[in-house]
């Protein structure tokens, strides 16, 4: 089965526009915040109306613009797991999870105890949500899900806001539990880690446009837009002139040799790209930032055209220190050349 | 002592509440899902009543009702029924001046309301009926207690407008408020105060348990806090 997304709405001075085809899969969909990955799912879930285009999922069309399809959220079979699970507060964990069972009588009490049984929520059935732990919480929210037999799933951000202990464990078990469902499941986040841990493909969101769907570690390690790049953690951006046979940013005085069409270009350097030590350029260390993966240092490039800044990445116990002359160049094989 | 209007007292505050109860329930589940312009515009309709002097309501109402006017004449054309100057000629007025109280209160005990659970509810493929009585109603359950409350005492405390469409006869329109009022202009100072009496207790009961719902409301929503 299949979920595939081609919808516009516009919000305000918002313009989103997103297209994609999630396959049997986890799909990771990734971007910033505020770029729209919410108002994606609501529209999949048939809160949010879209102004224009078409949501099938497997061979049921969900909406239609031109056919004035517009089916209900009931109507979907779309589960949707919220930030903070959106449990019903006055209802007991068995009874969150009873109310979604599509059953009557006997065979609903059946089904519900069998979710219970298979979520590890037995001996917490009276408890009330307040009453229950962020993993207990989860793990009814999710059973209450597919209690509801949906034919696809969308988690929001799931662990958004919780640190990072109680976010490895309930990532994992996350993962566990979904590991049997058969339809497509989009996981939105913010954090390329999580989705490389959890999803194989991601389709990354910038300012409510989707590009191409592409293999997670690819998108990291070789991003097709300066968007990617940023979300995978690069710092250094600049504008570039290519001629066919090199590429140059005249911020940072670096020529690098690339065929590509002439024109306009985005490069992006990771900090990991910048060598110091030799090379070429020249700068001042102004700020060192340290953790205990690595020693970061922003470098002030002289002799460039204009003035310019660069982080570069040091291990953790090197030695640096503000107002050190340094000299430094790119790594070639890992600076990109990304278009805009 | 004569104790016909606390007993006509109770019975308009009582049915006045029951109407608008889910009157006011419904205006404010509606108007919140009204555009903008509109819901401002009806907002001011609705609430209006509370801050008109009390008279003027019983004009308006008079205006509509009297036996002369459209809604009256059509009442007692078609039934045969007064609808000015009897007992119940008074619920009009209580309903319409508690009205904005049941209504605002709800309100904002609805825009309290985390909308996502509804969300939750319809992505489970729960009818927005079930949504609507199992989750909204519930968890907004303290807010709609304490508008209700609110309302029945206010509605016992109507004299304005009720004493202009019901006016004051004995045993048949009279309410607290009425009598308390017609007492003390006949000089009958000792019945007025025991009257007196028996509308601050009656006032304070009420208010006592208007403080204890938001104090369990406070408290509950202190609970979910810590627990979040």
């Amino acid at each position: 089965m299949k979920l595939c997304v081609d919808i516009e709405k516009r919000l305000g001075d918002f313009h989103l526009r997103v297209s994609f085809t999630a396959e049997e899969e986890t799909l990771a969909l990734l971007g910033a915040s505020g770029c729209g990955k919410s108002v994606t799912l609501r529209c999949i879930a048939g809160i949010l109306t879209p102004d224009q285009g078409r949501i099938t999922l497997g061979d049921r069309v969900l909406f239609d613009s031109e056919a004035g399809i517009d089916l209900r959220p009931q109507q979907r079979q779309v589960g949707y797991l919220f930030q903070q699970y959106a449990l019903f507060p006055n209802m007991t964990a068995s009874q969150n999870i009873r109310c979604a069972v599509p059953a009557k009588g006997a065979e609903r009490d059946r089904l519900t105890a069998e979710y219970l049984r298979s979520f590890r929520l037995e001996g917490l059935e009276h408890h009330y949500p307040a009453q229950l732990s962020g993993g207990q919480q989860q793990r009814v929210a999710l059973a209450r899900i597919l209690a509801s037999r949906p034919q696809a799933i969308l988690l929001d951000e799931p662990f958004s806001a919780l640190d990072g202990y109680l976010k490895w464990n309930l990532e994992t078990e996350l993962t566990d539990l979904l590991a049997g469902f058969p339809g497509p499941i989009l996981w939105v986040s913010h954090d390329p880690e999580e989705c490389c841990r959890n999803c194989r493909r991601v389709c990354v969101l910038e300012a409510g446009r989707t590009g191409r769907i592409t293999g997670m570690e690819e998108m990291l390690r070789r991003p097709e837009t300066a968007e990617a790049a940023r979300l995978a953690g690069c710092r250094n951006f600049a504008r570039a002139v290519a001629d066919g046979e090199t590429v140059t940013a005249p911020s940072w005085g670096v020529t690098i040799p690339w065929k590509g069409p002439a024109g306009t270009w985005t490069l992006a350097v990771p900090a990991e790209a910048v060598r110091l030590g030799e090379g070429p350029l020249r700068g001042t260390v102004e700020r060192v930032r340290r953790d205990t993966r690595r020693t970061a240092l922003l470098v002030r490039l002289s002799g460039a055209e204009r003035e310019a800044l660069l982080w570069a990445e040091l291990p953790p116990s090197a030695d640096a220190s503000p107002g050190t002359e340094v000299a430094l160049s790119l790594d070639p094989e890992r600076v990109w050349v990304l278009p805009g | 002592m004569d104790w016909y209007p606390l007993w006509n007292s109770l019975r308009i505050a009582a049915i006045s509440t029951a109407v608008i109860f889910f009157a006011g329930i419904a205006a404010a589940y509606y108007v919140a899902r009204l555009p903008r312009v509109i819901k401002g515009l009806l907002d001011v309709v609705l609430t209006l009543p509370l801050v008109l002097p009390p008279t003027v309501v019983g004009y308006l109402l008079l205006r509509v009702l009297g036996p002369k006017r459209i809604i009256g004449a059509w009442a007692l054309e078609v039934f045969g029924v007064k609808l000015v100057m009897t007992w119940w000629s008074a619920i009009f007025a209580t309903a319409v001046v508690i009205f904005p109280l049941m209504y605002r209160t709800v309100r904002g005990a609805f825009e309290a309301f985390d909308e996502t659970l509804a969300d939750a509810g319809r992505t489970l493929g729960l009818s927005n009926t079930y949504i609507f009585w199992r989750v909204r109603m519930p968890c907004c359950r303290q807010g709609i207690l304490a508008g209700t409350v609110l309302s029945f005492a206010r509605a016992l405390g109507e004299y304005g407008a009720t004493s202009m469409i019901a006016g004051y006869t004995p045993v048949r329109t009279a309410t607290i408020s009425t009598t308390v009022y017609q007492l003390w202009r006949t000089n009958d100072d000792a019945l007025a105060f025991r009257w007196v009496l028996v509308n601050v207790a009656i006032s304070a009961v009420i208010l006592l348990a208007v403080n204890l719902l938001e104090r369990r409301q406070r408290e509950t929503a202190h609970v979910r806090r810590r627990m979040a």
